[in-house]
């Protein structure tokens, strides 16, 4: 039977099948953070269970970290206590940690891929639903929760079921203004916020295939955001360029070997998939959502749907209530007073490399707070090397240190409440960025546009 | 883990649909490093006010509604992989979510603490929330053991699917981690004969 490229990995990481259709699913590389994982290493304590294999751990300090004056002690005593925890259990297993003040710290999915820890093939897992980041290299890698986290520091392994198989082609170009990011939210527009549940998305097509591996990640991150378990994307010539001479990638010999075997991850022609769905990349316009789920997102110069079906009613009336928007109005000219540019979703070099380049001798409007959080240490010295530092500055956005910041506003960088935030994060969630907090998702481009116009606008009148 | 085989309770319902894991615990209450106490901030935007006053507009809130089951609109439990929203339903005394289905991350996360996704159709779960709209004292009778929703009111049983190793997780209060453990040589094979290794 021909195979998929999640057939070929998941395959190759079964240990072995019990009955009842679980499969011991072995795990390569496990990522961990400060606020999933205390209560998994209590529980190897509490049972008395050594770390199977310490060397296939990294850790990382983001979800709970500030954004500006990492160099000086935590000020919020319960982050401060977390990210200590981590520190702590991290020395007493011997767990490669890239803590604050490190110069490979930064967001657990954007160093991963950046330090070449992340690789075609391989099975990844992290207590983080965009997990399925590392899904971009041709990877299977999932979100987990604390429990699992636990499973998987005691024996390497999960006992998981087969997910369905989904395979979601964009063909063509995409239009210009149109990026990575609005194509994963016009494909979680279209499936809705629960449609991919239960299956792992393979994208594929020849506008996937001409996305940036940043690009490539981007789509990755947020299959979640439909449902699904993971997304994940054949390596290719873009993913060898990018990996080769990263840190933790395989050198001389041993990354011809690599090659080889990673050459043999693609699906076979004729192979089943349970659903497929094709996309033209024409179709798609610069995007924003509207509500408070990622599947509520339009064309920016469109509008918000005047009616849903009748099941939906409530809870599109509940969203729509929140977010001070009513039934088939434009969202054009609705002034914006927070910009925010950071998140495992968008956060990387070529993310600020299209933010500085607009916003070049341009200023952001006298109303609005703009901040851009680098996804990493690495990103962020890259972006004072390339001298985006200045060009953002000048243009009256603030350049933070890396976290996850205010995508999750575990931190300080809080929305206030009522107030309208042009986001390039993943979730519109009530509440998400702060407690009434009113989150639009849109990509890099759109929230730099917003930021300099104060307002929303069709993006397409200001690209020349 | 607790065990779980046979409830019979009152069912809390939630007629909203994409129940988010922000909505159940906010993300701010993740600081905590133990899984106690994560009940207290059970939905606690949708509950409290800014000034931390109960919303007495929200079901939570409100006397009429009592028991260990939640029933919840489709896709419950959906975005952030965070087990804390698990502990926190747990943790405010639920033992079952009825809804027409679940986020994977969440249902995994749900069956690892002793607490029972239980999934019906869209039918039955508009049926379920008019039965209790109309008398909120009606009783749900939960038979892990041979997977049935009874409801003793109609007198209707609704088969539910569990998987059968995960039925026997709950049932006998196991969890996987114990299994995982017991499969440390087959691991260990594996990891010597692998054709590819990172």
């Amino acid at each position: 039977m021909k195979k998929t490229l999640f057939d070929k990995i998941w395959d190759a990481h079964v240990v072995r099948s019990i009955p009842g259709g679980l499969d011991v699913f072995y795990i390569d590389k496990h990522l961990i953070h400060e606020v999933t994982s205390p209560q998994a290493f209590d529980e190897l304590e509490a049972r008395n269970l050594p770390l199977y294999r310490r060397k296939q751990i990294v850790a990382t300090a983001d979800h709970n970290v500030p954004t500006r004056n990492q160099h000086l002690p935590i000020q919020d005593q319960l982050s401060r206590f977390q990210v200590d925890k981590l520190t702590s259990n991290c020395e007493k297993y011997g767990v490669e940690l890239f803590g604050l003040g490190h110069p490979n710290q930064g967001i657990v999915h954007v160093i991963g891929p950046e330090l070449g820890i992340t690789q075609p093939g391989m099975t990844i897992v992290c207590g983080d639903s965009h997990t399925s980041t590392h899904g971009a290299f041709g990877a299977i890698a999932f979100g987990i929760g604390t429990s699992q986290v636990a499973q998987v520091m005691a024996t390497q392994c999960l006992l998981l079921s087969r997910p369905r198989k989904m395979r979601i082609s964009v063909e063509g170009e995409l239009r210009k203004g149109v990026t990575a990011k609005d194509l994963i939210l016009y494909v979680i527009a279209k499936l809705g916020t629960g449609g991919a549940t239960g299956y792992f998305v393979e994208y594929a097509g020849s506008a996937i295939r001409s996305l940036s591996m940043e690009g490539r990640m981007t789509v990755c991150n947020m299959s979640i955001e439909m449902g699904a378990r993971g997304g994940m994307i054949a390596p290719d010539e873009t993913t060898y360029t990018y990996l080769k001479g990263r840190p933790h990638a395989p050198h001389g010999e041993r990354w011809e070997q690599a090659l080889a075997y990673w050459s043999t991850l693609y699906t076979e022609e004729g192979a089943e998939f349970d659903a497929e769905l094709t996309f033209e990349a024409a179709d798609i316009a610069p995007m924003i959502t509207y509500g408070t789920n990622p599947g509520m997102g339009i064309a920016i110069n469109s509008t918000i749907p005047a009616t849903v079906p009748a099941s939906e009613a409530a809870s599109f009336d509940k969203s729509l209530q929140y977010m001070g928007f009513a039934p088939g109005e434009s969202l054009l000219g609705k002034e914006v007073n927070y910009v925010f540019i950071g998140s495992c979703t968008n956060s990387r070099i070529e993310d600020l490399r299209q933010v500085a380049e607009y916003v070049k001798g341009r200023q952001k409007a006298s109303h609005v707070e703009a901040i851009i959080v680098p996804g990493s240490k690495q990103v962020e010295l890259q972006a004072r090397e390339e001298g985006l530092d200045r060009l953002l500055a000048e243009a009256g956005f603030e350049l933070r240190e890396p976290g996850c910041s205010a995508c999750l506003a575990m931190n300080d960088d809080k929305i206030p409440a009522g107030a309208y935030c042009v986001s390039t994060s993943n979730r519109n969630f009530e509440g998400r960025q702060g407690p009434g907090s009113r989150t639009l998702l849109a990509s890099p481009l759109v929230a730099a546009i917003t930021a300099v116009e104060g307002k929303i606008v069709d993006i397409t009148q200001y690209l020349n | 883990m607790e065990k779980f085989e046979i409830m019979r309770t009152g069912a809390v319902p939630m007629p909203i649909e994409n129940i988010d894991t922000d909505q159940i615990i906010p993300a701010r209450f993740l600081k905590a490093t133990s899984r106690e106490g994560f009940g207290e901030n059970l939905f606690r935007d949708w509950r409290y006010d800014s000034n931390g006053e109960p919303k007495t507009d929200f079901v939570l809130n409100s006397s009429r509604y009592k028991g260990q089951v939640l029933l919840a609109g489709k896709n419950f439990g959906c975005g952030s992989s965070r087990e804390h929203a698990a502990w926190a339903i747990y943790d405010a005394g639920y033992r079952v979510v009825i809804s027409s289905y679940f986020a994977d991350i969440f249902r995994g996360n749900a069956l690892n603490n002793g607490l029972l996704p239980l999934q019906v159709s869209d039918e039955v779960l508009q049926r379920l929330f008019a039965l209790v709209e109309a008398d909120p004292q009606t009783e749900f009778v939960v038979n892990l053991l041979e997977q049935k929703l009874y409801l003793p009111a109609t007198g209707e049983r609704i088969t539910f699917d569990i998987n059968p190793y995960k039925k026997e997780c709950l049932i006998k209060g196991y969890d996987d981690i114990d299994f995982l453990v017991s499969q440390k040589e087959a691991i260990e094979a594996y990891e010597n004969t692998r054709a590819w290794t990172y």
